[in-house]
């Protein structure tokens, strides 16, 4: 019955070829749009890091002057170094890092590329397997690299190939400014969307090319980049980003084996927050925060809202596609209702008649599906041209593809309901009598 | 002309009626708030910068290691773009609009105060007004013996305090809303509570990103600091200048250093255009969602009126033969699509307001003007009639003689 109602479709669609086209065209357009900022969003929206997004933590506690304070403010988004370094240093969680962007001028030992300048991130030792990074050579540094301000580094695929060639090169030098850094471990391709760990910087863009210990990366005083936030006036001898500056422009991670022990760690936090207040180092009142991955993305609300419009305009377009293919092919099959009227008096069901209306309807879905397949990939390479941070990673994957046919599908069969209840409505004698 | 007839007539064919009624609402609505976004877009890119934008050139460099005299190095580096053929003024400065850095600082009318006044952008550099093209709108630029050197300013131990400041007109209001704000004092970069005295006020210098959004886009101040470190040069010249002086600017900034890598080197003006990258993009797309819209619900009727067209053959044979002209077949079908439109428009405008309500809680964008209503309805009348012109005169064309054959 199923083929004999491919043909009749096939045969009708010859029959009004214009209207037709016109309706594949409608639901591809709908289709590709809504396919292109789906996949979009799907990209952005997701989660950097599905495997343990619910055990990473990022703590937030408030370490601003009483000057401007507003009761009910959200805590300062970053911490200082002083309480980074004191949280590292009582490693309350499972595994924890504090952390900061900056950028550093290398060159090659050859002296073979003119020095160039890269983005790097300066960190601690618990950073890589925290967030799982893979390496393809080497590992990451020691907790003891980190209290002895070791020179070493570790830096991504991408250096790795331009500076050696992409061979092993754990155990050779990189020269950053006027130092050499002991290479450690090279990453293998990682890119975390969004980069969650730091947000601050580019939300996008790819993982650092260059890592180096915090304690290593103050006392060869690299240059930092990033938001800063300072209060109160300087007085440390290092500026901004000394020990004691009232500034706070560290990002903070911690690992926890299991989501119940947020809890407790919230509690620690409070408990120090509430010992810096009476040491008289904070002064507002205590106010901690502790979001996991996907809560800290929500928060931050890391999907630029651009993006999300884009979404929204894509879908109402759809609709009005939608609502164009409901009526055209109403139109469509009411000027066959003598044809109904013949095939009911001749013993087919109203369910036949249905399924019939409903498989033409549903061939339309799939040849537009194709069509919007087509445009979604054309839309995605036109999104890929453009300048963001994101726009290589705009590619259609497996479960959108799946999406798109799903999307399309049940697009043309809900546009085709209406219509074929309305013609296996048809009373036949009425049709036959017209004749 | 009659309406009653047609009023049945669609009374009849409620389904088809009621989706093209809905498809026409839809359409109106989203491109209602579709061509306030554009709006909103273009408005924003063409901001004024307060600058001399053409006349604008900007490079960053980054030093390798660290500099063991940087100020002497800054020093060197302004005089000789100072003396590069062409160029009027040359600054080494902390930020420039829409490039990688935002400086911001709190400005106070009184010292210790518990919440600031206002969040300013803060300019710090040598000759800025020259080397950006600002005007001053009331006072004047700073004097050589107010500039505070920026590597001692910012010792640990240092006592100097910057005894001068410009703002904007924008912020010169906010502040002194109904008075003039040279001589006044305000409380902001310098330490142990020491103000600044205003000595004069720019028309406008915009923030270098969207901080404090639009309503805080020309909050800016200008602080006088000389010899600034950060690698951040801007260079005046003519317009048709440009590209010679920054290839002349870039050698001689290489020349003055060997340990220092280029990092961008650009015409103000495309750093500008790069800036609104994003917003021209929006506002393309959204332009090519209107259209697309158009059309689908253009094509939409054209199918519709097609249909009611044979549908009714016979009915306008009869017609036709009982003495109706051709004109009045054509005015029945464009009446009814006027109907059909008016009514899908008053819906569109409701939900038009709808979505505007939505966008403004999410997107902080403002109320919809009311201007955009009429237009949007103008367009959809416009489009209905266009595109129920040609069923209609296939309709009109219909011979009488249809009647009296049998279909």
């Amino acid at each position: 019955m199923f083929t004999y109602y491919c043909n009749l479709a096939l045969r009708s669609f010859r029959r009004n070829k214009a209207l037709t086209a016109l309706m594949v065209l409608a639901i591809a357009l709908g289709i590709g749009a809504s396919m292109t900022t789906l996949t979009v969003f799907h990209i952005l929206a997701g989660d950097p890091i599905p495997q343990k997004s619910d055990r990473l933590f990022y703590p937030r506690m408030e370490p601003r002057s009483k000057q401007g304070y507003i009761p009910g403010q959200e805590p300062e988004e970053q911490m200082t170094r002083f309480d980074a370094e004191a949280l590292l240093r009582e490693k309350r969680g499972d595994r924890q890092a504090m952390m900061s962007g900056g950028a550093l001028s290398v060159e090659s030992a050859d002296g073979k590329i003119d020095p160039f300048v890269v983005n790097a991130r300066y960190t601690s030792a618990d950073f890589f397997p925290m967030f799982d990074a893979p390496f393809a050579f080497g590992s990451g540094w020691t907790g003891a690299d980190d209290e002895n301000r070791a020179q070493v580094a570790v830096i991504s695929k991408e250096l790795n190939e331009k500076l050696f060639g992409g061979g092993n090169s754990v155990g050779k030098t990189l020269r950053a400014g006027d130092n050499s850094l002991r290479i450690v471990g090279v990453l293998d391709k990682w890119r975390p969307t969004p980069k969650f760990y730091d947000l601050t910087n580019d939300r996008f863009s790819a993982v650092e090319q260059v890592f180096v210990p915090f304690s290593t990366a103050r006392t060869l005083k690299f240059g930092v980049q990033g938001n800063m936030d300072c209060w109160g006036d300087q007085t440390d001898a290092d500026g901004s980003v000394g020990l004691n500056a009232p500034c706070a422009w560290v990002q903070y991670w911690v690992e926890l084996d299991d989501p119940s022990k947020a809890s407790a760690y919230k509690q620690y936090l409070e408990n120090y927050s509430n010992q810096q207040r009476a040491a008289g180092r904070f002064e507002r009142p205590t106010n901690v925060r502790l979001d996991n991955v996907m809560q800290w993305l929500e928060f931050k609300q890391a999907v630029p809202s651009d993006v999300r419009l884009q979404l929204w305009l894509a879908f109402g377009f759809l609709l009005v596609c939608l609502l164009n293919t409901v009526g055209l092919l109403l139109a469509k099959f009411m000027r066959r209702e003598p044809e109904i009227g013949v095939r009911r008096a001749l013993g087919a069901s109203r369910r036949a008649v249905f399924a019939q209306y409903l498989v033409e309807a549903g061939a339309i879905g799939i040849v537009g599906g194709v069509a919007g397949l087509g445009l979604a990939l054309l839309g995605l390479w036109a999104v890929r041209q453009q300048p963001d941070d994101y726009a290589e990673l705009a590619h259609l994957d497996l479960p959108m593809l799946l999406a798109t046919f799903a999307l399309a599908l049940a697009s043309s069969v809900l546009a085709g309901l209406l219509p074929a209840w309305r013609a296996m409505q048809v009373a036949p004698a009425i049709q036959l009598k017209s004749q | 002309m009659d309406i009653r007839p047609i009023l049945s007539t669609l009374r009849r064919h409620k389904t088809a009626s009621a989706l093209i009624v809905l498809e026409i609402a839809l359409s109106c609505a989203i491109i209602c708030n579709a061509v306030f976004l554009i709006s909103q877009r273009l408005e924003r890119m063409h901001r004024p910068t307060g600058m001399a934008d053409s006349e604008l050139v900007r490079i960053r460099v980054a030093g390798i290691g660290k500099s063991d005299d940087a100020t002497a190095q800054a020093k060197e580096d302004v005089a000789s773009l100072r003396a590069i053929p062409g160029v009027k003024a040359a600054a080494s400065l902390n930020q420039i609009p829409f490039d990688h850095t935002s400086w911001n600082s709190s400005v106070s009318l009184q010292p210790n105060q518990d919440v600031p006044n206002l969040d300013a952008s803060t300019y710090l550099g040598e000759d800025l007004v020259n080397a950006l093209g600002l005007r001053i709108v009331e006072g004047r630029d700073f004097t050589p013996d107010e500039y505070v050197d920026w590597e001692a300013f910012n010792k640990p131990d240092s006592k100097l305090t910057i005894p001068a400041v410009i703002l904007t007109r924008e912020v010169a209001r906010k502040l002194f809303p109904d008075q003039s704000a040279v001589g006044k004092l305000v409380y902001s970069w310098n330490s142990n509570d020491v103000p600044h005295r205003v000595v004069g006020v720019v028309d406008r210098l915009i923030r270098p990103n969207d901080n404090g959004g639009p309503a805080e886009a020309g909050y800016s101040v200008l602080l006088p600091l000389r010899d600034l470190t950060q690698g951040t040069f801007v260079l005046r010249t003519d317009p048709a200048r440009r590209a010679e002086v920054q290839k002349a600017a870039v050698a001689a900034l290489e020349k003055n250093s060997n340990r220092r890598i280029i990092l961008d080197q650009d015409p103000f003006t495309d750093v500008v255009a790069k800036y609104y990258q994003q917003d021209r993009n929006m506002a393309w797309l959204l332009m090519a969602v209107i259209v697309a819209l158009l059309v689908v619900t253009a094509l939409g009727i054209v199918g519709l009126a097609s249909f009611w067209v044979q549908q009714r053959t016979k009915q306008i044979g009869v017609r036709r033969a009982l003495g109706a002209t051709r004109g009045q077949i054509l005015r029945y079908f464009q009446t009814e699509n006027f109907l059909l439109a008016t009514l899908g428009i008053v819906i569109g405008m409701i939900g038009a307001y709808g979505i505007n309500q939505l966008l403004m809680g999410t997107y902080e964008l403002p109320r919809l003007p009311a201007l955009y209503l009429p237009i949007g309805a103008l367009v959809l009348w416009l489009l209905g009639q266009l595109s129920v012109l040609g069923p209609a005169r296939r309709a009109a064309a219909v011979p009488p003689a249809v009647a009296t054959r049998s279909v």
